[in-house]
């Protein structure tokens, strides 16, 4: 009879996922660090995926997990296409964004009860050809769903969540969608012990998935305040902060 | 850390206070002055280390009073030892007392979590230096000229910003001679290497 093993805290981590809904698709930002305990492992890691071109997948938390998942979410993706049924050899008929989500959601709970659960919370974003809608979800590691058109995972919920309600509009073009997400993980990169200014961009449209290269953010305003360059700690200062 | 060169001592520190994961404030000021040619390096607690350099001001300063002249580097660091080793349990202190004075010229002390005082030929401190250990041992020189051990030192606290979560933010040092104090401060996005690594 095997031990039961399970997981009970993640070691090896990514940080926070934002994303939003904009006018004509969905658009996520994740950076690319990951995390070893405090100690920066690997500073080019993508945390969103495509697949299928047509939908995207990303996760914070437990890089392990998260690669699991990116598996089964293959396999699947491969097995619905590949696999013939009698719909889809008259009507060509994709894997909606939707139902991946939906079948992540019975993963996540089913690890979940066996006291085992993927130390993640993932966010699956696509385009709905039937009604012409772009999607946007989550699902945590307890397997709660959630279906917004603002998401944010990790340290993002509480720093770029009230950025994202504060500026959102359903009407918003890509590059003011674009720009918001930018400034969401300027925020986290100052903010956030675990994040940095690496990031990376996903988008999904009516036409496919795109998934950026990662690149550097722009902070360089972000520094030169003369309350941040006075020096507190001289004896005309308070001497500590 | 606290790097000697030829005349003096440069202190350099990154600016990154954290609550947990929380980056409490990224533009701190850890090099804290306790008379004119001294300076501490904080690490560990931020309350803890603030109410220490607070004690040492005060007493080097009645010291100053109390004798005519400017405390030494040694002194600060053993008030600064006796502090911590009466009050071991309670605290969470790992402090650097560098400095320039006319008795020894530039030296470096550190105080360990425990209290015990050590002078080293160069120091580092805080969760970030153990990235920095190796690199510092290759290439740190004794009698280096001001600027070397600056540029040294801004080397190395970049590097250590760059892996460890709980450093980051700015880079300031002070460079501390018989001429005086002269600060120098480093933007986060002027940083000699990081915030990521290029690959």
């Amino acid at each position: 009879m095997s031990s039961n093993q399970r997981t009970t805290r993640p070691i090896t981590t990514g940080t926070s996922v934002v994303g939003l809904v904009y006018d004509g698709g969905v658009l996520l930002a994740a950076d690319t660090l990951l995390s070893y305990g405090s100690m920066a492992k690997s500073f080019n890691t993508p945390r969103l995926y495509s697949i299928e071109d047509r939908i995207l997948v990303g996760a914070s938390g437990e890089y392990s997990d998260l690669q699991e998942i990116i598996a089964k979410v293959k396999a699947l993706a491969l097995e619905e296409s590949t696999t013939s049924s009698m719909e889809s050899i008259y009507v060509e008929r994709k894997l909606p964004a939707k139902s991946l989500w939906n079948y992540l959601r019975a993963v996540m709970y089913q690890k979940r009860s066996k006291q085992n659960p993927y130390w993640n919370d993932v966010v699956v974003a696509g385009y709905d050809e039937q009604t012409s809608k772009p999607f946007l979800g989550t699902i945590d590691k307890l397997g709660t769903t959630l279906q917004e058109n603002l998401v944010a995972t990790g340290f993002g919920a509480y720093l770029a969540m009230p950025l994202l309600r504060e500026k959102w509009r359903p009407d918003l073009n890509e590059g003011e969608a674009r720009a918001l997400l930018e400034d969401c993980m300027k925020v986290l990169f100052y903010r956030d012990c675990r994040a940095s200014a690496r990031i990376q961009l996903a988008k999904c449209t009516s036409e496919g998935c795109i998934v950026s290269e990662p690149y550097d953010l722009d902070h360089s305003s972000g520094w030169n305040a003369p309350s941040m360059v006075r020096a507190t700690g001289d004896l005309d200062g308070d001497r500590g902060s | 850390m606290a790097l000697p060169f030829k005349g003096g001592v440069v202190v350099c520190a990154d600016s990154r206070t954290s609550t947990g994961s929380y980056v409490a404030n990224r533009v701190s000021d850890k090099l804290v002055q306790l008379s004119d040619n001294i300076y501490a390096c904080r690490s560990g607690s931020a309350a803890d280390t603030q109410a220490l350099t607070d004690y040492v001001h005060y007493y080097l300063n009645s010291w100053s009073l109390d004798t005519g002249r400017q405390p030494t580097v040694k002194t600060a660091a053993h008030l600064m030892r006796r502090l911590i080793y009466n009050n071991k349990d309670q605290l969470q202190a790992g402090v650097i007392i560098a400095g320039w004075d006319a008795v020894h010229g530039g030296s470096v002390y550190t105080i360990t979590l425990g209290g015990s005082c050590l002078e080293l030929p160069f120091a580092t401190g805080g969760s970030g230096s153990i990235f920095v250990a190796g690199l510092l041992d290759a290439e740190f020189r004794q009698e280096m000229t001001q600027e070397e051990a600056r540029t040294l030192a801004k080397k190395a606290c970049a590097h250590a910003m760059t892996r460890d979560g709980s450093s980051g933010g700015v880079i300031r040092t002070v460079a501390i001679s018989s001429e005086g104090v002269d600060r120098d401060y480093t933007p986060g996005n002027e940083l000699p290497f990081g915030p990521s690594a290029p690959f």
